[in-house]
């Protein structure tokens, strides 16, 4: 038997390694990455307590957090396409246009 | 995946990282679930970034970071946050007890409730998938102007 708070410690790195990454990198896309390992932090602390408190809701809660990465992902990609196709670059330094 | 330059590297670890996560939920007692993880997250999610990479991958690739101080600054934060996440969580951890791999694992009680209860939810989320994958292909779809 595991303690449960490795998970929950586990967790909790995922989601401040995702953070740093988000403010770190500067392309688009490994940005995006950063938006999906927070995405999967989050799971896993759903999952710690449903494994420590028996309960199966937590587990239906994974799965509509996988669905909605899902199509996160699917538009987020678009979007990082057609930037793409307009600036010829996908690193948030050139998107310059909104500053002021 | 923070230290590699290059974003195709970045990917193949994070498929690796979301991997081992299967295998931490499959620990979890959710074995359904750790399933779901390994073939959507690292099979479709990644595929689909790793196509995105190759399309968009040109001279831009391997351009150095340029603000140092700014990730000195998120390094700092990150810490800050990390620290303050542990304090938030510290109170109950005496209370959370053992988990792990117990035995009991109901992936029928997980169907039924997944379609009982939590029925209105799952249309509404196929809702969600149909109307973001319209929304990709119309935007990602569309002819640029020549």
């Amino acid at each position: 038997m595991i303690p449960a708070a490795f998970f929950l410690v586990l967790s909790i790195v995922l989601f401040v390694l995702g953070v740093a990454a988000f403010f770190i990198k500067r392309d688009l896309i490994t940005m995006f990455l950063a938006v999906e390992v927070m995405l999967n932090s989050a799971s896993l602390a759903f999952l710690t307590f449903a494994g420590s408190t028996a309960s199966l809701d937590g587990q239906v809660i994974v799965f509509f957090v996988i669905t909605v990465a899902a199509a996160e992902a699917a538009v987020g990609l678009a979007i990082i396409l057609v930037v793409f196709k307009g600036k010829k670059s996908i690193q948030c330094d050139d998107l310059d246009v909104m500053k002021g | 995946m923070i230290i590699s330059r290059d974003r195709a590297h970045s990917v193949l670890f994070l498929v690796m990282a979301f991997a081992a996560l299967g295998g931490v939920f499959g620990l979890l007692d959710a074995p359904f679930v750790a399933a779901v993880q390994v073939l959507v997250y690292a099979g479709a999610i990644m595929v689909l970034f790793v196509f995105v990479i190759m399309m968009v991958n040109g001279r831009d690739a391997r351009r150095p970071e340029k603000k140092k101080s700014v990730g000195i600054l998120a390094a700092v934060l990150a810490m800050g946050l990390f620290a303050e996440l542990l304090l938030a969580i510290r109170d109950i951890f005496p209370g959370m007890g053992n988990t792990g791999p117990s035995g009991r694992v109901d992936t029928a009680g997980l169907g039924s409730l997944l379609f009982g209860k939590y029925l209105y939810p799952l249309e509404i989320t196929s809702i969600l998938i149909i109307a973001a994958l319209t929304g990709a292909i119309s935007m990602a779809g569309k002819r640029g102007p020549k």
